[in-house]
């Protein structure tokens, strides 16, 4: 019962944030509510048994990504003024409705498939520890990490890249 | 009422089609990257779900490197929205609708 309580609370936190991400005309504001839904997704990661994943959630997106994110924001400005732009005719209408159909028809297949929900929670024998997944990363996964290592090396290198590399005139370069 | 594992998933399903939907009314780039973020936590979270259906840790080890992707990702989307910002002076996509530099 207490299961189904957390659970509740929780969705419905990570669903208003998400939907007050998309509708705030403030981008900070977005921020937040992306912020909001991303720690309800770290509960929903340690109810499933995924201790490490949750702690990684909450360092690496809530901590870094977010703050990231706030940083460009402060960067470039808020602009308030006309925050949906142009818009074609009903385009909220027509985003809902395949919002809506994208959504009824993932479950639809999800049930079609093999994803029925029989189980009771709980039943698999899942233990998500730090110790767990490093077996599993560094051992079966070893190269799929490497790959992974050099993807953040080539991203840094990129991000530097189209930093300091600018297409300016010869006499406004400094030193 | 238990919890099952399909909640997480129907959950999963609703958070990854409001992130489509920011996408498709949003035209502030940002904003649309946030979408983005949030339609790939939508998928960690499917990963994370079925791990415990199946009692495989295998679930958990892809959702770390989907973290890993989005990281890298987030890092190369903002790093072109500052430098289009300062050229523009604008992080609105409908004002770079043309090619020309």
């Amino acid at each position: 019962m207490a299961e189904t309580i957390v659970f509740i609370i929780f969705a419905a936190v990570a669903l208003a944030g998400a939907v007050s991400m998309i509708t705030a005309s403030n981008p900070v504001y977005s921020a937040m509510g992306l912020l909001a839904a991303m720690f309800a997704i770290a509960v929903l990661y340690v109810m499933l048994d995924a201790h490490f994943v949750a702690a990684v959630q909450v360092i690496i997106y809530a901590g870094a990504v977010m703050t990231l994110f706030l940083f460009v924001i402060m960067l470039i400005g808020v602009d308030k003024p006309d925050a949906y732009g142009k818009q074609v005719p009903a385009q909220r209408v027509i985003t809902g409705i395949v919002a809506l159909g994208l959504f009824g028809s993932i479950v639809l297949a999800g049930r079609a498939a093999w994803i029925t929900g029989s189980n009771a929670f709980g039943t698999a024998n899942l233990n998500g520890t730090a110790e767990a997944v490093a077996d599993e990363l560094f051992g079966t996964w070893m190269i799929v990490f490497l790959a992974t290592v050099m993807l953040l090396t080539i991203a840094a290198l990129g991000t530097i890249a189209l930093a300091y590399f600018r297409d300016v005139p010869e006499e406004e370069m400094v030193g | 009422m238990t919890v099952t594992v399909s909640w997480f998933l129907v959950l999963a399903a609703g958070l990854f089609s409001i992130g489509v939907a920011g996408v498709l009314i949003r035209r502030n780039a940002l904003v649309m990257f946030m979408s983005i973020e949030l339609m790939l936590n939508a998928v960690n979270l499917t990963f994370v779900a079925v791990s415990k259906e199946l009692g495989l840790i295998e679930g958990q080890v892809a959702a770390l490197f989907v973290m890993v992707v989005a990281a890298a990702e987030v890092t190369i989307g903002l790093a072109i929205i500052v430098s289009v910002f300062r050229d523009r002076s604008s992080a609105n996509v409908d004002e770079l609708a043309e090619l020309k530099g």
